[in-house]
Formats: structure tokens, C-alpha cells, sequence
């Protein structure tokens, strides 16, 4: 059997006994959704609840300075930053081009788009990342958004963003974590063991 | 074997039944919190499944939308009839890139399809890089849940598989220690495979994209090192548009495990430059089911696992009591209309509480449908030996007045004058753990008919 006659085997065997049309819902992009006073302190709080942190800071120099306070980025080896002004990196990354080489990144600085005040995920894309590896390989990760990119929720976050423009993007929402073994959360299970949200004010 | 039998292993286990109980309702609890977090969570519900409603009457349309969008998009999109061809289809384009090594996220379809024994029969290695998933692997066991795939295993157990397997220092059970171990190991294969392959937790029709979720951020290693990317679904996975996600993102993670969002939701669109990226849309059955007005509500199912985690059957029983990819309610009425000789114990081990149904986040009428499910086996002439006989003495008694009175005497007469070997016979199931109620004096009937008679002038 060849894909093109499964393909319409399924589609014929779907149009036999289809349930009664119904429409599809308006789905409102803001008024019915929950929203917060104040949508960076909740981004924050739900942030640190997913394990990760937010660090506000005035401008690009300051952040670099939060970053500078970060142990895991003082203790680090292997640096990569694609945000100009914040941290440094310590090889081309244009010269890796192949996703592999980059095993041994200990902390990566990436951009993000806007954070969400009801999850504390951020909205990440690979515009401008060479690979996009780079969200999840590295031992620990910083991404810096602009503190009045916040939306209170996920629908606003859909309004406003177009994932078929890119190959990859998504929600990142604090460290990589697990609770397979008995229901016990361990931060830190095949991604990032720490993810610090630097929010910049003058972005 | 039936769901009785195998639940009878699971509970005979030192305190396991009573574990197991608490570990789910500690999730149970976690997903309360967050719904309750959420005002709009009842009209979050109505639109998930007003959503999956609509475009299970269109599907077919969505399906074609979904294959134009997604080959734009430069992805090569493949069907597959049953679980055979899904198989042959993902072999063969393993074997034309040469793929000896294989990474693979949680997928149930890939379970439901039993992709890794035909594989490992093809000489691919398969490892599975979701924690849960790759404990069970190494045991040789298949998940006993669909998002808690090691729920029913001890963290001492994990530290006997992991010192065999991974080499980690004999007797440890700290989870930190022993996921620490596995991050060292999943690295390693990560780094090491050709292929990746994910489920998809949502595909939209409207982009040819499609949404994959975990915690772990395993789906994402496993597909941004190599350079093949095999993606499988159901069919019944289409979403219209992406603005649904909203809905549905919402309500996945706080059903499933409680969190408000899970830490990686990735959306794929198209093939990482220089790369291939495959979709293969799975039927299995599906289109069968949606021909089902009475059962094809549970094709709306997000596989969030909720209705597991509050089933009091499952709790107690563990997931592979029920012998099925999909375990617990849900499975309960999956597994019986595809093969209902082999599952037609499973819509009984329910005791139609109806709380799957209060916690679906799509709001499939599960209670129902079990319900359903247990007249459909009896047409087909699935129950026998004591169900059907006392099914049938059940009928007969509650069909007329006389015989139900007569029953009612005897059962007081006999719980109260019998001895308890004849009461606590092999036939009276009940009674193996239970303790029957005491007689009361008088039956409803002739207290009734007292109090008429003291109210009399």
C-alpha cells in the first residue's frame, strides 16, 4: 500500500459518517481572560514558582550587571551571548557549523520576545539564532526580554505572534524539570538547570 | 487477562495499592489548585470542546488544510491506514538516511503502534528520552500512565534499574542523584543519535505546524542535533488555528500535572535548514470511531491524563491493570471499541462515579460513554459466566414488584439468621473485602406504610 491511497482510504472512511456540523467558536483575544494589576510582578512570582528567577534592571549595562552576579555564569567556561551588551561570548559562534559542537556550553544569553504574567514563560523564537540548540543544550540560561513585554495571558500571547514565520519557536518557562521518580521535582533534567529572565526597562 | 485479575497482583504488593493512591491524588490536588487559580476554567472547558466538536465535523477538510500548509512549509507529510503502515513508513525513512541510533519523546501513538520492538527488529536502537519512559525502557516494561509513565515504580526500584543500567552506586534512591545520572546518560545519546522522533500534542490546520510539549525539554535535544526530525500523530490531533492553542495551553499542563504551563512548548514549522522534517498522520481506528455517535466524543481527547489521575480504579490499580496504551477511563472506552474480545473488562472497572467527566478539560461525557461501552459488549455477546447471570437475576427482580419484594425479604431474612460461610460464599465477589451491611428491621415498604397508619385520625 502507497501513502497516496491510505491518504484517501482515510479521508473516505472519515466522510462516511461525519458527526453534524457545528460551528467554530469566536474566541476573544482580551475580556473574558483573566488578567493581573500588575503583569510583571505576576510574571515574576509564577516564574520563581517554575523554578526560574526574574531580575529587573534599568538598562542593557545593568543587566550585564545582574548577569555578572549570577554564579553559574561567574563559575562558567564556556560562554555564549547573542544579546549585544550582556555577558560576552567565549568562541565564534559562527564558527560552529554544526549544532553538535556546542555540547560543551556551560551559559547561554538569548533574546526573548515578551513573557506571559499567568505562566511565566517567555516567548522565544529562532530569528537571529544560529542554532536553535542553543534554547536547550546549555547548562544554564538567561534570556533578556524588555519589562514592558508582558502579556497577562496565553491568548493575548497569541494575538500578537506568528509561529509560522519561523522553524522554531516556543514557550520556555523556567528550568528544564522532572518529578518521574516518585513524584519528586528535580530542576534541572535534560535542559537548563537555571533559566534567569533578565527584564530590561529601556529595551 | 482481565482487569480484576491483574489488579489483584497490583493490590497483593505490600501497600502498593495504598502508595500508588496517594502519589496520583498529590497530582489530583496540584490540578485543583491551578483550575481553581483560573476564573474562566468552565469556559475554557466550553471552548476546548466546542474547538475539538467543530473540527472533528470537518475533519477531513482540516486534515487536507493541514497537508497543503505543512508541505509549504517544505515538510514531507505521509498516512498511514493502522499501525503496521506507520511502522513500515517511519522504518523506511530511518533506513534511507542510513539511521542506526534513534532518540525518541513521549509518544503514545508510537506505543499504541509498537514502533520500538519492529524497529529494534530492523537492528535501530531506540532509546526513549523522556525520564519516566526510559526507566520503564530499561525495565522492559511498558508506561503504566501516559504523562507519569513511572508512576507505579519505587525510587528504590529506579536505583536497582539505574546501577544495572546506567552504573550508578548500588543502593541509591535519591531522585536528584538518579535524575542527575540519567542527564548524564540522555546526553550522551542525544549527542550520539541520526534521528529524532516526536509525538505532536497539537497540529494546526491553518499553518502546517505542529505544537510538542514536555518538561524535560527532551523532544527539543532530541530534534535540534540531528538531522531528521519524524514527527507521528493521530489524525484526531488537528486543531483549526493557532489562536486555539491559547485555549488549550491553558488547560493541558494545569490538567495534566498540575503546573500552570509545561517548561517547553515548542512549535515546529518546517525542517531546520539542510534538514528533513517528517509529519506521519496516523488512523489506527480512528475513523471508525468518529463514525460512533456514542463514542466518539473521546477523539477529543489532549491525552492530559486527568481522568486517570482521579479515577478511584486507577488509583488504586495501577496502570497496567488495564493492559492498554491508554490506561484508566479513557482507555477504558478506546481500548474496548477497537478490540472488545481483549478489553471487555475494562468499562467495569469504574464504579460511574463521574469524576473523569468533572475534570476533562474537553469535556468528554467519559461516565457516559463507560456506561455506553458495557451495553455495546453485552450486544455483542461479550459478558459472560456470573456477570451475565447475575445481570440477567438483577433484571428479573427489579422487573416486578412481587419478585423484588420477595427478594428483599430474603436478603434480610437470610443477612440475618444465615451463617456467614453460606453468606460469604466464592459467588458473593462483594464480600471478599467487604463486610455487607447489617439488616435493618423493617424494610422502606412497611415503614411507609407505619407512618401512614400513626398519621391516620
Amino acid at each position: 500500500m502507497n501513502s497516496a491511497s491510505s491518504r484517501n482510504r482515510i479521508l473516505r472512511e472519515l466522510k462516511t459518517a461525519l458527526p453534524v456540523s457545528s460551528p467554530i467558536p469566536h474566541i476573544p483575544d482580551t475580556g473574558t481572560w483573566q488578567t493581573f494589576d500588575n503583569p510583571l510582578e505576576r510574571f515574576s512570582e509564577l516564574l520563581t514558582i517554575v523554578g526560574g528567577t526574574c531580575v529587573r534592571v534599568r538598562n542593557v549595562a545593568d543587566a550585564d550587571t545582574a548577569l555578572q552576579q549570577i554564579d553559574e555564569w561567574n563559575s562558567a567556561v564556556v560562554r555564549c551571548s547573542l544579546v549585544s551588551g550582556v555577558g560576552n561570548s567565549t568562541f565564534d559562534l559562527n564558527s560552529a557549523d554544526d549544532p553538535h559542537q556546542l555540547a560543551n556550553v556551560d551559559f547561554a544569553v538569548l533574546p526573548g520576545q515578551f513573557g506571559v504574567a499567568e505562566n511565566g514563560a517567555v516567548w522565544v523564537t529562532d530569528n537571529g539564532i544560529p542554532h536553535r540548540v542553543l534554547f536547550f543544550l546549555p547548562q544554564h540560561l538567561s534570556i533578556v526580554i524588555s519589562s514592558s513585554q508582558i502579556v497577562h495571558n496565553m491568548h493575548e500571547a497569541y494575538a500578537r505572534i506568528e509561529p509560522q514565520q519561523y522553524q522554531f519557536a516556543g514557550f520556555i518557562s523556567g528550568p528544564s524539570k522532572t518529578a518521574d521518580i516518585e513524584q519528586s521535582l528535580v530542576i534541572g533534567a535534560h535542559g537548563a538547570r537555571s533559566v534567569t529572565v533578565l527584564a530590561v526597562d529601556e529595551l | 487477562m482481565p482487569h480484576p485479575s491483574l489488579a489483584e497482583q497490583f493490590i497483593s504488593t505490600n501497600n502498593r495499592a495504598a502508595w500508588h493512591d496517594r502519589s496520583l491524588w498529590f497530582v489530583r490536588e496540584k490540578r485543583d489548585r491551578q483550575a481553581n487559580d483560573v476564573p474562566e476554567w468552565e469556559e475554557l472547558r466550553k471552548f476546548a470542546s466546542d474547538i475539538k466538536q467543530h473540527t472533528m465535523s470537518q475533519l477531513p477538510n482540516y486534515l487536507e488544510e493541514f497537508e497543503r500548509n505543512a508541505i509549504d512549509l517544505g515538510v514531507h507529510v505521509h498516512w498511514a491506514v493502522n499501525g503496521d503502515e506507520h511502522n513500515s513508513i517511519v522504518h523506511s525513512i530511518l533506513k534511507r538516511h542510513g539511521v542506526k541510533r534513534l532518540v525518541k519523546s513521549k509518544s503514545m501513538l508510537t506505543e499504541e503502534c509498537h514502533l520500538n520492538p519492529f524497529l529494534e527488529n530492523h537492528g535501530i536502537t531506540v532509546i526513549d528520552t523522556d525520564l519516566g519512559e526510559r526507566i520503564v525502557q530499561l525495565r522492559n516494561e511498558p508506561p503504566s500512565h501516559i504523562v507519569l509513565p513511572a508512576i507505579h515504580i519505587r525510587k528504590e526500584e529506579v536505583g536497582e534499574c539505574f546501577h544495572e543500567h546506567l552504573g550508578t552506586e548500588q543502593g541509591a534512591s535519591d531522585p536528584k542523584y538518579l535524575t542527575e545520572a540519567a542527564r548524564h546518560h540522555l546526553r550522551e545519546q542525544f549527542l550520539a543519535a541520526d534521528a529524532g522522533i516526536t509525538g505532536v500534542n497539537f497540529a494546526i490546520a491553518e499553518t502546517g505546524g505542529f505544537v510538542v510539549c514536555t518538561n524535560e525539554g527532551n523532544a527539543d535535544l532530541g530534534v535540534s542535533l540531528p538531522k531528521l526530525h519524524i514527527a507521528c500523530m493521530g489524525i484526531e490531533k488537528l486543531i483549526p488555528r493557532t489562536k486555539d492553542l491559547g485555549v488549550f495551553l491553558r488547560l493541558l499542563a494545569r490538567s495534566a500535572t498540575g503546573q500552570p504551563i509545561t517548561t517547553y512548548t515548542s512549535h515546529f514549522h518546517g525542517p531546520r535548514t539542510g534538514c528533513e522534517l517528517h509529519v506521519v498522520l496516523v488512523d489506527n481506528g480512528r475513523s471508525q470511531l468518529l463514525q460512533s455517535p456514542e463514542f466518539r466524543r473521546s477523539l477529543n481527547c489532549i491525552r492530559c491524563g486527568a481522568c486517570m489521575n482521579t479515577c478511584p480504579v486507577f488509583r488504586r490499580t495501577g496502570g497496567h491493570s488495564y493492559e492498554s496504551t491508554v490506561p484508566g477511563p479513557i482507555g477504558s472506552i478506546l481500548a474496548p471499541f477497537r478490540d472488545p474480545e481483549q478489553h471487555k473488562s475494562l468499562p467495569f472497572a469504574c464504579s460511574l462515579c463521574g469524576s473523569c467527566t468533572d475534570v476533562c478539560p474537553v469535556k468528554i461525557d467519559l461516565h457516559h460513554e463507560l456506561f455506553a461501552m458495557r451495553s455495546r459488549l453485552d450486544q455483542q455477546q461479550k459478558l459472560g459466566g456470573i456477570k451475565k447471570m447475575t445481570m440477567q437475576l438483577a433484571s428479573a427482580i427489579l422487573r416486578r414488584t412481587w419478585f423484588y419484594r420477595l427478594a428483599g425479604h430474603l436478603a434480610r431474612y437470610s443477612l440475618r439468621w444465615l451463617p456467614r460461610l453460606l453468606i460469604y460464599n466464592p459467588l458473593n465477589r462483594w464480600g471478599r473485602q467487604r463486610e455487607l451491611p447489617s439488616a435493618p428491621e423493617q424494610s422502606f415498604r412497611q415503614m411507609y406504610e407505619n407512618q401512614k397508619r400513626k398519621k391516620r385520625p
